[in-house]
């Protein structure tokens, strides 16, 4: 069975591509065959952060045109060899993506025994947003703990609880799961930055991820290397916990409390 | 956190940011949940053909949608101006 998941988040820049690379990556190296697509029509970039942007012959809207078969479109993955990019068209015509045509994608997806599909949304709340989650069974909420992308993310609820086949189906709707990211224990420590629990109790839902920030995510895009692949780096570790709760299996989360101190530390600041 | 931040009393900005969120969030769920969304335009285009009759008020035409022991219920209520007598 094929499991479509859309990464979304409404605010731009709050690191949906960067997720659904990472989380492409690591459902992948579990054997799973997994295709990403990247939903932003004319601002493509996940070609960029999967570092094969000079492969790209066809895309997404050539596809659902007619210009190409699905197959010349998909670029396998040099690294994992279960793993499919199909990138965004350059196109700045917006309605070049259309509901059948994204149906017809999937399906085919789906009828080539694809495990998962992730959906790399574009930021707002436009069409592509809409196409982007329209089809899919789960959502990943991708939220920094900042007041703009919380408000947004609710928003962004909202419509995945309205506007997605499975709620106009009235089937359980589309499964929402919120990833945290850019998160930093020390600012949470001090009270300057909103807690895990806080964003969680805010916007009422499960938490399946959350992201540290760090140095390691902006080094994966220079290098077009999924941040996930850097096995050293504590954002790589805590998006593969984020996989493995994804794939059903419970841990614990990570990298949320900052080291402890010491007595003189804590007294004296530092 | 130093020593002094033990006496401060002030709310973490932290926490303020979490009550705004809360007041925000909570205030825009209940319009979205207030009604679905066709009902400003609802709204417009009976006030259009109302007006063809009675030159009512744009004010006067009041459309809500209200949830009821598992039913909902379309209410509609329009205030006529008065009729001049004489």
């Amino acid at each position: 069975m094929t499991e479509i998941i859309v990464v979304t988040s409404g605010k731009g820049g709050v690191g949906k591509t960067t997720t659904s690379a990472s989380l492409a990556c690591g459902i992948a190296r579990r054997g799973k065959r997994v295709a990403v697509i990247d939903f932003d029509i004319g601002l493509r970039n996940l070609d960029l952060i999967m570092g094969c942007e000079r492969r790209v012959v066809y895309d997404f809207v050539n596809v659902i045109q007619g210009d190409c078969t699905l197959k010349q479109a998909l670029i396998k993955d040099k690294r994992i060899d279960t793993l499919y990019v199909l990138a965004a068209s350059q196109t700045r015509d917006k309605d070049a993506l259309t509901q059948e045509g994204v149906r017809r994608v999937l399906d085919e997806l789906t009828a080539d025994g694809f495990d998962y599909i992730i959906c790399d949304s574009p930021a707002g709340i436009e069409k592509g947003a809409h196409l982007a989650m329209y089809f899919a069974d789960r959502a990943v909420v991708v939220v920094n703990p900042e007041v703009s992308s919380v408000r947004d993310s609710d928003r962004i609820l909202g419509l995945l609880a309205s506007k997605t086949l499975r709620a106009e189906q009235g089937n359980g709707g589309v499964k929402e799961h919120l990833l945290l990211t850019r998160y930093s224990p020390k600012r949470v420590a001090s009270g300057e930055m909103m807690s895990v629990d806080d964003v969680k109790e805010i916007l009422g839902l499960d938490v399946i991820g959350v992201v540290p920030e760090s140095q390691d995510v902006l080094t994966a895009s220079n290098a077009g290397t999924p941040v996930i692949l850097n096995e050293q780096s504590d954002a790589a570790q805590a998006y593969e916990d984020a996989v493995a709760r994804l794939l059903g299996e419970s841990k614990p989360l990570r990298f949320i409390e900052e080291p402890k101190k010491g007595f003189f530390a804590r007294m004296f600041g530092g | 956190m130093g020593l002094l931040a033990l006496f401060r009393r002030t709310p973490s900005s932290a926490s303020v940011a979490k009550e705004r969120l809360r007041i925000i969030v909570a205030q825009e769920r209940s319009a979205r949940g207030g009604g679905p969304d066709y009902l400003p335009l609802l709204r417009r285009e009976l006030l259009e053909v109302i007006r063809k009759y009675v030159n009512v008020d744009p004010e006067a035409i009041q459309v809500s949608l209200e949830r009821e022991d598992g039913h909902e219920v379309l209410e509609l209520s329009v205030a006529l101006p008065e009729r001049k007598t004489g």
